[in-house]
């Protein structure tokens, strides 16, 4: 196998990661009441609220601290405090987040220390007026949104969760799922018995039906009590075979409150599925309902049928880490090679997460690339000859340029409508998946066709 | 508020006044919050000389009120200098400035041939590291530019500082000195760090005086053609700057250079040949204009290629000041032969749209110039603000100077330009200026949005979430026009929202076809039923069946 190997460029063309801040303010939009506030220049709320608007098409406010020239220089201080003040009274947040941002990092504001006088400050003030605070510190700098968002995931449960009483709940880390993925994961917990509580839950607050009247903090998130009570749950499960142990919250509360911490693969493609249902019912001691026996014998069915249409084709994946090793795990089973697996991500765990669900099936391993971008990707694809590419929309210059299909998955998703509403997670979500990428080839064949086949 | 339905049929305005809403918006505000918006939430009285209340704008934000403003990075690379095709525009500092501006503003481009350089589709940035933050950067950045000379072999390079830069000290001007010998190539670069300013406003002002100080005047070649001149402030979103290309094509004016949709390089170095600027945007590009007046001796005027009346408006304007017969009369028969279908377009849309509400919260200019589109089918503009817009764009030029220069305006710096000593040259006589301007040909000077504005609007600058909230409760416009930022939340209060930054991946709305695109965009977005929809009948909701929303 090719090691994996970075960027032979020391700038960087194309990006395929996006700034840590970002990820922290996705992950806070999925607390209940919550809302991400951002330490630094406004630029960076205004740039990171349209990014996330343009995928999901839904509101989301970012506050900021609004820094200007004099508090780069003097520190940012009062402005962060003037602003959490605001966002209190304008928004009744229950919980706000406080993510740093590279200004702030560089001058070098003391945020954890500034939050504690202005909790001092309003020491007296009944809770309404007094959110809880949570900081974490990312800096655009260094890592990914990946790392901004887990970073702030285990902020939150460092900060908030408090000793509490053995309960029968478990914590559920899913990484930046879709909102459907979330609704899903739900209803597989549901119909396992279980008690979850899933952090961040972005399934209503970044998906939220019209119905209502508009609020300014949509309703759902995770709720806040069940956050505080994390720390008696019978166990945590923590989805993504690249969450580095130093940002990871399953291990963090297992070191803080002993509670037991189980790491699986983001469950995409049979095996992956397999292992996470099989973990469900160590932890549930349910087994797995017929309704998913069923699901899962339908997308064996489907892998059969679908053989025939792209064994032996060609693939490129790229975009999260964990996403990335997910797509290629179900790739790998149904007849696709996939030849370059690559992540602007730099885990450092990326390469041995793709032998892992690689081996013992492909003839020859993938080329796996972290800390690249698009350029990176195009010089390495180059005697590749994929046949697809499976990945957000930034990648759509390259499968253009060598026209060839695009299956969009991940985040951003600004080219294609519903990006918010993919569902590529288990047996179901799977199936979903592999009717898309099926299709895809299908459609290229019939669209090349000089003849135009109807029936493919 | 209850539940949001649009039932037009029960639909009534609500009673209160301006002076009541702006109260009770103001009421909510802690009392120094409230001092500060007081002045900049303005209830409009148009005077018999055209003088107008005044506004506060281009102050700084309250931290912790969701703004749509955004950075001076992104007003220097996204908006100014990120339409130009042949420019590698180099983001110097961590990942995310460089991704959020790579083309979302949707501006279009023509390459002179598939082969053309183009490298909008392209994000060039050094991603800043931890190690560039401790140890400097300007090597990293140099190492940069090599790469991308090395594997694009652009005939420029621009680098944008983003706000770590100014911090650690980088000097972004020594490295692209270096490096403009070393490579022999056009190298410059921007301090447009995102703290510095109040809003995108600024970066708009650093990126005019970097382009005029490297680009403007670097080709003398004077080109052929009878009635030249440049276009500034348009962008060419949606494909507007391709319709206004093509009726200058068609009435007979050269277009030199256009600052900055569709434009390249050579065409701004060669834009100082031109005999007359127009400005479209005011608040973003007025500085070259300014600049180039003083140093080259062309005089710039304010025109708006945005409403069909506007557009002809316009044209008019342009052939008057050339004064030549032939191209007026091409210039009516262009107008002439639009019209029709422009008219035929109004009459379509307009027994829908007619007396109908609409509010505009966008921009520097945009906010000013849909109201033309709006009025051309019977909506009212009922009120209107910019997003980083200053005084003289609110109430005109002839407030400028009374506009108190605060600090973080002075952070931002004035170039001191004279009469180049050779290539000044006056385009009118002062007898032919004066002439013009008797009849009715303004120079250097733009009225503003508030004078075009009836009396009892609401002016509102830097208008936040709980803001447009309440006008919406308030007013219950039929549309509602900002950016993606405020789209979905206002959709959810059941109101339409049209993005004029990006036109909603729509467009072009310029000049007369696209009046005719935007009447039935509006048609089609104030006349959807899809609001009424909301509830399911089986969902029993005695409070929806006693009263509305608004009620």
């Amino acid at each position: 196998m090719k090691k994996a190997a970075s960027s032979s460029y020391t700038s960087t063309t194309n990006a395929c990661k996006l700034c840590k801040p970002l990820g922290a303010c996705i992950a806070f939009r999925g607390i209940e009441g919550a809302v991400p506030f951002l330490h630094g220049s406004q630029g960076c709320a205004t740039y990171m609220r349209r990014y996330v608007i343009s995928h999901f098409r839904e509101p989301i406010d970012i506050a900021s601290s609004s820094l200007g020239e004099k508090h780069a220089v003097y520190g940012g201080g009062p402005n962060l405090k003037l602003g959490v003040k605001n966002v209190t009274k304008k928004y009744g947040a229950k919980l706000i987040g406080v993510a740093t941002t590279c200004l702030t990092e560089t001058i070098g504001d003391d945020v954890p220390f500034l939050l504690k006088e202005y909790k001092r400050d309003v020491e007296d003030l009944p809770p309404e007026e007094a959110p809880i605070l949570v900081n974490v510190s990312t800096p655009s700098y260094s890592g990914t949104h990946m790392e901004g968002f887990h970073a702030a995931v285990r902020a939150v449960a460092d900060q908030v969760a408090t000793e509490a009483e053995k309960n029968a709940s478990v914590n559920v880390f899913p990484g930046f799922m879709t909102p459907a993925e979330i609704r899903h994961l739900k209803e597989i917990f549901e119909d396992f018995s279980l008690d979850e509580t899933i952090l961040p839950d972005i399934s209503d607050t970044l998906d939220a039906p019209v119905l209502e009247e508009y609020k300014k903090i949509p309703e759902g998130g995770t709720p806040i009590e069940e956050i505080r009570r994390m720390s008696g749950a019978m166990a945590s499960i923590e989805i993504g075979r690249t969450v580095e142990t130093r940002l990871s919250a399953g291990e963090l509360l297992n070191g803080k409150f002993g509670v037991p911490a189980y790491k699986t693969g983001m469950p995409i493609g049979l095996r992956e599925c397999d292992a996470f249902f099989e973990l469900l019912e160590k932890i549930s001691s349910y087994e797995t309902p017929e309704k998913y026996a069923g699901e899962r014998g339908r997308l064996v069915d489907s892998y059969i049928d679908a053989h025939k249409y792209i064994f032996n084709k060609r693939a490129i994946v790229y975009g999260e880490e964990d996403l990335v090793v997910g797509i290629t795990s179900f790739l790998t089973e149904i007849g696709v090679r996939p030849v370059l697996c690559a992540s602007g991500g730099q885990s450092g765990l990326l390469a041995g997460a793709i032998e892992e669900v690689t081996k013992g099936i492909l003839p020859e391993s993938p080329v796996v690339r972290h800390g690249v971008d698009f350029y990176d990707i195009a010089e390495e694809a180059e005697g590749l000859a994929p046949d697809i590419i499976i990945g957000h929309s930034k990648g759509y210059h390259l499968a253009r340029r060598w026209n060839i299909p695009h299956v969009r998955v991940g985040f951003p998703i600004h080219d294609r409508f519903g990006g918010q509403r993919l569902l590529n997670i288990g047996y179901r979500g799977t199936q979903d998946l592999l009717d898309r990428v099926v299709n895809a080839f299908i459609e290229k064949k019939q669209e090349d066709s000089p003849v135009g086949y109807g029936y493919m | 508020m209850a539940i949001p339905i649009r039932d037009d049929e029960n639909l009534e305005m609500n009673e209160c006044s301006p002076d009541e809403i702006k109260k009770e918006i103001l009421e909510k505000y802690p009392t120094k919050v409230a001092r500060k918006r007081a002045k900049q939430i303005v209830i409009n009285k148009v005077g018999e000389g055209c003088e107008v209340p005044e506004i506060q704008a281009n102050v700084r934000t309250i931290p912790g009120i969701i703004t749509q403003r955004g950075c001076t990075y992104a007003g220097c690379k996204g908006v100014v200098l990120g339409p130009t095709r042949d420019i590698v525009n180099i983001t110097h500092g961590p990942v995310g400035c460089g991704f959020y501006s790579w083309l979302t503003r949707r501006n279009q481009t023509k390459p002179e041939s598939p082969e053309a350089e183009n490298f909008m589709t392209y994000c060039f940035t050094t991603d800043m590291q931890e190690e560039q933050i401790v140890f400097g950067g300007e090597k990293k950045l140099k190492q940069a530019i090599q790469e991308a000379y090395d594997t694009m072999k652009p005939k420029a390079i621009a680098i944008f500082s983003t706000c770590p830069v100014g911090l650690i000290g980088d000097d972004v001007h020594s490295v692209a000195r270096e490096m403009k010998e070393k490579l022999g190539i056009n190298v410059f670069g921007f301090s447009c760090e995102g703290y510095k300013g109040v809003s995108q406003s600024a970066g708009h002002h650093i990126a005019n005086n970097g382009i005029f100080t490297h680009v403007v005047g670097l080709d003398d070649t004077v080109r052929e053609g009878k009635f030249k001149v440049n276009l500034l402030g348009e962008y060419n979103i949606g494909g507007d700057a391709f319709l206004i290309e093509k009726l200058f094509e068609e009435c007979g004016f050269t277009l030199i250079s256009t600052f900055s949709g569709n434009s390249s390089i050579d065409k701004f170095a060669n834009s100082h040949t031109a005999d007359l600027n127009l400005i479209m945007c005011h608040r973003s590009i007025n500085y070259v204009a300014e600049m180039m007046e003083t140093k080259f001796g062309v005089p710039w005027m304010k025109v708006n290629f945005i409403g069909a009346e506007a557009s002809a408006k316009s044209l008019r304007k342009m052939a008057k000041y050339f004064g030549d017969q032939e191209l007026i009369d091409k210039v009516e028969e262009v107008i002439a032969r639009e019209m029709p279908a422009v008219i035929a377009a109004q009459e379509e849309v307009r027994p829908r749209c007619e007396g109908k509400l609409a509010m505009i919260f966008v921009g520097g200019s945009r906010a000013h110039h849909y109201q033309e589109l709006f009025r051309e089918i019977g909506m009212d503009t009922i009120s209107a603000g910019y997003e980083f817009a200053h005084r003289d764009d609110y109430e005109g030029r002839k407030v400028l100077p009374t506009v108190k220069v605060d600090a973080d305006s002075r952070n931002i710096e004035e170039l001191d330009v004279h009469p180049d000593p050779d290539r000044f040259r006056p385009r009118k006589t002062e007898e032919e200026m004066k002439r013009l301007q008797e009849e009715g040909v303004e120079f250097h000077d733009y009225d503003g949005m508030m004078p075009e504005m009836g009396d009892d609007k609401m002016i509102i600058d830097d208008i936040n979430q709980y803001e447009t909230d309440k006008m919406i409760e308030y007013y219950k416009p039929a549309i509602f026009c900002a950016g993606i930022k405020e789209k979905y939340a206002v959709q959810k209060s059941g109101v339409p929202m049209k993005q004029l930054h990006s036109y909603d991946y729509g467009g072009p709305y310029a000049a007369f076809q696209g009046a005719i695109n935007f009447y039935h965009e509006v048609d089609r977005m104030v006349n959807s039923k899809v609001w009424k929809y909301i509830k399911a009948p089986w969902q029993e909701s005695p409070e929806l069946a006693a009263k509305y929303a608004w009620e």
